[in-house]
């Protein structure tokens, strides 16, 4: 009985297993456990929530390992944490340490603005950003298993988390009305490989599991990208930056369980106390967005 | 004959997809209601803290349950077999408590230890090529639970009365042998 690895399936498997979740930051053992508590699925481990890398400014690079080891003891749920773009020794280092998903981020500053960390040859699996199919595509061309819309991380404002599902959504919908030989064009304009483009038509959907993150911050809004599509969401900033912490994880996570059922949501909104401010999007500079970081 | 997958989080569309390509009527069930009109329950994989949170939470206790002690047959995958098993072994979980067994979490270590392999299963000719993610094995199993499919680590495959559970995931392979079984014991409860 020969035991496979680190194959496709088990990476994939695992996003797969997430579904229907939610997936927080948190930057302390006491956090991880207060998530978990709160039904959270996974933990991401984070030297700072992207609120305060936005506030700080400076270099934002993978966090201590000490920090991501001491949550992975804390927690028996899977934990991920974030690498710089392209930066694929943060990503080895990771690896040794037993991650069980790594995200290349573009929350943090990138390592490389040409190239991708190569994420077939890692064990672990990968999730990346990405605001329209081609982004996403090219993601998993580079052996992502898992796609996360990008949204503008740390702003409590979930304008920029809708708009790249619902281009997502929107060009998988075009790819299925195309007819077989309209979708060579496609895959050099969006610039993926024509095999996904196919995948993706035969499907309906992305090859890998689709979750939503970027400025999700009430059990609404969660349940607003479920219902767009999102296969599950990312929390950042929203909870551990609210002034209830724990009744607001467990509030996110109720309300994208039952994201169709708006009694449901209604309920565990109330009184929440106070959430994350927020930040207007169109009083960021272009150079302070983190979207944009490598397509 | 409609089969339910427990979708509160996890690999829920999966099972669906896998039940229905063996021509029977699957559904996603949530809620008393959803559970109560379903003639099998498939708890899937997924996270087991998130989903026993949500069953406490929402009050789906006590149907599945009853629905359990009637007869009507459940097949609990990963954490599906977690949540049915009587004893966890060192967490402090809620599980409904049916399976005579001690569940053991992520036995074979995280993710980066996660696999495929093929495995000799009780009822099947040929090997299942089995897929495990960061998965749990039973140990002391009752004397009225019927080990199907063993590692190393223990259990990974098992049968007490009506209820089946596997620590591994048919449902992302293209092998549907363990479902018919599964839908082969719902039929039979549906003639009795």
């Amino acid at each position: 009985m020969e035991e496979i690895f680190g194959s496709v399936k088990v990476k994939r498997g695992l996003a797969q297993m997430l579904k229907g979740g939610v997936i927080m930051d948190v930057t302390s053992v006491e956090q991880a456990k207060i998530a978990e508590e709160a039904g959270a699925v996974a933990v991401m481990a984070l030297e700072k929530i992207p609120a305060d890398i936005r506030a700080q400014g400076g270099v934002a690079r993978m966090a201590d390992p000490a920090l991501v080891k001491a949550i992975m003891n804390a927690v028996s749920i899977p934990v991920m944490a974030k690498v710089r773009i392209g930066h694929f020794v943060e990503a080895q280092v990771l690896e040794a340490i037993g991650i069980d998903f790594i995200d290349e981020s573009e929350v943090l500053t990138p390592a490389d603005e040409t190239h991708h960390i190569d994420k077939w040859k890692f064990k672990v699996p990968f999730v990346c950003g990405a605001r329209n199919l081609g982004e996403a595509l090219r993601r998993i061309a580079e052996g992502a298993s898992m796609i996360r819309t990008k949204g503008e991380p740390g702003t409590g404002n979930i304008v920029e988390a809708v708009r790249h599902m619902r281009m997502v959504m929107d060009e998988i919908r075009k790819i299925q009305n195309m007819s077989e030989e309209e979708l060579y064009v496609e895959a050099k304009e969006l610039g993926a490989p024509i095999e996904l483009v196919k995948e993706v038509k035969a499907l309906g959907r992305l090859p890998v599991v689709n979750f939503a993150a970027g400025g999700i911050a009430t059990p609404a809004d969660a349940a607003l990208m479920m219902q767009l599509g999102a296969d599950g969401v990312f929390v950042g900033s929203g909870i551990f930056k609210s002034s209830n912490p724990r009744k607001r994880a467990e509030a996110i996570v109720a309300a994208t369980t039952y994201f169709d059922d708006p009694k449901i949501i209604a309920k565990v909104s109330e009184e929440l106390g106070e959430e994350m401010k927020g930040i207007d999007i169109r009083q960021l500079t272009e150079d302070e967005l983190m979207q944009v970081r490598s397509e | 004959m409609k089969i339910g997958v427990l979708a509160l989080q996890g690999a829920v569309s999966e099972h669906i997809n896998m039940v229905k390509s063996l021509g029977v009527e699957a559904i996603p069930v949530k809620t008393v209601e959803e559970i109560k009109a379903i003639d099998g329950l498939i708890m899937p994989g997924g996270e087991s803290t998130t989903m026993g949170r949500l069953i406490t939470k929402f009050g789906l206790e006590n149907v599945i349950k009853e629905r359990i002690k009637e007869g009507m047959p459940v097949y609990g995958t990963c954490a599906g077999m977690i949540l049915l098993a009587k004893r966890i072994k060192n967490y402090n979980q809620f599980s409904l408590g049916i399976l005579d067994i001690t569940v053991v979490r992520n036995a074979f270590g995280r993710q980066i230890d996660s696999m495929e392999v093929d495995l000799q299963v009780k009822g099947l000719e040929d090997p299942f090529h089995a897929i495990f993610i960061r998965a749990p094995v039973a140990i002391d199993l009752g004397s009225d639970v019927d080990a199907l499919a063993s590692l190393e680590e223990g259990v990974v495959f098992l049968k007490q009365g009506n209820v089946y559970a596997s620590a591994f995931h048919p449902e992302l392979g293209n092998d549907p042998r363990i479902h018919k079984m599964f839908i082969e014991s719902v039929k039979s409860f549906l003639n009795k």
